[in-house]
């Protein structure tokens, strides 16, 4: 005791000496740590994360966290059933300090089919929750914990079967800030990674069960951020200014894959290694392990479209791993001049790069029955194949993918265009005026989706209007 | 002759009907010995023959077991045999919110309330290898546990919402002739909390006979495996007081031609 005082005195005094506003009194371990009041813990959606902890004092804090098991979209077309903490994939971002006592009620929804529990690596204590935590759909649990150890925790369930229940979604990350908080940044934000495992295989449409057979032989159908192809991308995507710093709070919640996160066109400046106290700097691409997480921190210092990816790259372009932060502000061409992307990944496109034993394609497994389905179908096949190169609006990006929106060079001959999509296309051409020259390849698609993207951008963004079909598609295919 | 050997066939195959389906609503399950799904290291189980209802008891059926036993009625009940959550789904006590319907498997009874209506009715809740027994029936085979389908098709049914609303008898019956074991509603079992599971399923390989082998070492023959896991993981969470939307009950009876 009278060691632990001494401690104590010399460390006050050395904190004093340091840091004269800070009055914190130093305790010799986070157990001594005193609480002081309640405090409802305030619980975000992601990419959002609570408030930071600043230089409040150790509270008692209510955390009350509901699990849904419900259906949603995990891309354009196809839905699945997640089993969530609070309605998300992920989880609700939890935010406490070191020396909180966090008395955590689940509640099970009545309309739930399964008990669940909660294991939060945060806790010390025999299953991380997961025991005292159990609890049937209809019901309540409430247990209590002393947060110990500063850092970023995966929480996620642990009933069987374990590996499904994660694969269904149920996972997210607790921070446990240091006294007086992480230092300030900017922005902060909120992004994890899993893979999920469908009946159908990537990009089938309608309701998909999870297939439990591709999960043991972790053949993952989609591997993405925030629960879904689309979460961090188009309108969701991740916003930030020229100058600011950025944080990222970044977990893995598997159930199968290790991450190597990374974000094209910007260098980490520090990495909370594995979510600890450890930092490296100058980063490029951080692994993060199934059940694990780290924080990143960056400035951006150019605007222009940043792209998140697991850098383990057919995940990123294939099966939906991929996010995206604009950066707004003022070009600073000493920095970087020319355009910003890394052509390097994208050659390859987002569909299914795979070598076609045969000519024949797999027909697309529900045939358009009219115009509108085509155009549903077809805006389907564009944002899981074409959106990365050609854009959400067929704006192209200038000097890399020519435009589609009002393209001279598509609108004036249909049956080129369908020869492109069939076999590909390389070399110069010039579209509205620009000259390009690049590469695309061969897209997998049937001649079915073919003739409905076609369609579908045919009769967007002030093009002709002209309707493909499968017959026609047919025609230039067998030209060959 | 042979139009006689046909009749006579025909006659037993009656008599056997007659027989064996004495008890209204409910068909003859012939034991035997099997090896339950979440394989007790080859300890083969025996299961007896007996009878089982062929549907789940319904709100119909249980507001008239309120209506004869008024100590079963929402206001009367001892809160330790049914807790705040019984007959949640009930205007009052002797009758069903509008939204119910009178063929939709009761829920929202606890177990004591489930073993009480069947003591009423001269029978008994089924053990859980009972039930599992019966359960690893599809329509055609009496132990489809290895056919994919089967699987499939109750994996999906615990991924379905609602399933609680449905009227009994809507899914295919199976090769006993019973129907809604998948589903519908998870099920009362008399012993349900006999096997030793602590909220931390990952601890339990140790606990109990590999049960949740599964979960930490699988291979593909297991695979039939996790829908058992996953009723195995309802009852654990269960106390015997709990009263849940999506758990209801059916009974069983020995079988008369056993004793």
């Amino acid at each position: 005791m009278k060691t632990i005082l001494k401690l104590t005195t010399f460390t006050v005094a050395l904190f004093m000496f340091s840091c004269m506003e800070n009055k914190g009194k130093e305790y010799a371990t986070a157990e001594e740590i005193p609480v002081n009041r309640e405090m409802q813990a305030e619980l975000t959606s992601p990419p959002n994360v609570p408030r930071p902890v600043g230089k409040r004092k150790a509270k008692k804090l209510i955390v009350n966290m509901e699990i849904l098991e419900q259906e949603s979209e995990i891309t354009n077309g196809v839905s699945y059933v997640y089993w969530t903490f609070g309605g998300t994939v992920p989880g609700s971002f939890i935010r406490t300090r070191v020396g909180d006592e966090v008395e955590f009620t689940l509640s099970n929804h009545p309309d739930n089919k399964l008990p669940h529990n909660i294991d939060l690596h945060a806790v010390n204590g025999p299953g991380g929750g997961a025991e005292s935590s159990f609890v049937a759909p209809g019901y309540e649990k409430t247990f209590s914990f002393k947060t110990l150890n500063p850092g970023l925790y995966v929480y996620h369930c642990a009933t069987a079967p374990v590996g499904m229940h994660i694969a269904n979604g149920m996972y997210g990350l607790i921070l446990v800030e240091p006294e007086g908080g992480l230092p300030p940044v900017d922005k902060e934000y909120y992004i994890m990674q899993g893979d999920f495992y469908t009946k159908g295989k990537n990009g089938e449409r309608g309701l998909q069960p999870f297939d439990m057979q591709k999960a043991i032989d972790e053949d993952a159908d989609y591997v993405v951020f925030n629960g879904s192809v689309d979460a961090l991308t188009g309108d969701n995507a991740l916003t930030a200014k020229v100058g600011e710093t950025i944080r990222l709070y970044v977990g893995n919640g598997g159930p199968n894959l290790v991450s190597s996160f990374h974000v094209i066109g910007e260098i980490f400046d520090k990495v909370h290694v594995e979510g600890g106290d450890m930092i490296n700097e100058n980063v490029q691409t951080t692994l993060i392990p199934a059940g694990g997480a780290a924080i990143v921190e960056f400035k951006v210092d150019v605007p222009g479209s940043f792209i998140l990816v697991d850098h383990s790259i057919f995940r990123a372009f294939n099966k939906g791993a991929l996010g995206m932060l604009n950066v707004e502000g003022e070009e600073r061409k000493k920095i970087y001049s020319g355009e910003i992307r890394e052509g390097i990944y994208l050659p390859e496109g987002p569909t299914i790069q795979a070598m076609p034993t045969t000519d024949e394609i797999v027909e697309s497994e529900i045939p358009a029955k009219n115009l509108e389905e085509q155009l549903k179908f077809g805006k389907q096949a564009y944002n899981q194949t074409c959106v990365a190169c050609h854009q959400a609006e067929g704006q192209g990006i200038a000097n890399a993918f020519p435009p589609l929106a009002k393209s001279d060079y598509l609108n004036a001959d249909v049956n080129r265009s369908i020869d492109i999509v069939l076999h590909g296309l390389s070399g110069e051409i010039t579209v509205n005026g620009d000259t390009y020259n690049s590469v695309m390849t061969k897209q997998m698609l049937s001649p079915d989706e073919i003739a409905n993207v076609l369609t579908y951008v045919y009769n967007s963004w002030d093009n002709s209007g002209a309707v493909v079909t499968k017959e026609m598609v047919l025609k230039v295919k067998n030209q060959k | 002759m042979k139009f006689q050997a046909i009749s006579i066939v025909f006659v037993l195959l009656v008599f056997q009907t007659v027989l064996f389906a004495q008890s209204d609503g409910m068909v003859f399950i012939e034991g035997s010995r099997y090896l339950p799904l979440y394989g007790r290291d080859s300890t083969v189980v025996e299961v007896k023959d007996f009878l089982m209802d062929q549907y789940p008891v319904t709100n119909a059926d249980y507001e008239k077991f309120v209506k004869d036993n008024p100590k079963w009625r929402k206001s009367k009940v001892i809160k330790l045999f049914a807790d705040d959550s019984y007959l949640n789904n009930w205007k009052n006590d002797l009758e069903l919110k509008h939204s119910e319907r009178a063929d939709s498997p009761v829920t929202f009874v606890s177990w004591f309330a489930a073993k009480a209506y069947c003591d009423c009715q001269d029978k008994r809740l089924p053990t859980v290898d009972e039930w599992e027994y019966v359960g690893m029936a599809d329509e055609t085979t009496k132990d489809a546990r290895s056919k994919k389908a089967y699987n499939e098709q109750i994996l999906a049914w615990y991924e379905a919402p609602r399933s609680n609303e449905n009227s009994i008898g809507q899914t295919p019956k199976n090769a006993y002739g019973v129907y809604d074991l998948h589903g519908l509603v998870w099920e009362w079992t008399q012993d349900f909390n006999s096997v030793m599971i602590t909220g931390e399923s990952r601890k339990d390989k140790d606990l109990d006979n590999n049960l949740f082998c599964g979960s930490a070492a699988v291979n593909a023959t297991d695979l039939m495996n996790y829908a058992a896991f996953m009723r195995y993981a309802v009852r654990g969470s269960l106390k015997a007081k709990y009263a849940m939307k999506n758990l209801g009950f059916r009974c069983v009876k020995d079988s008369a031609i056993d004793q």
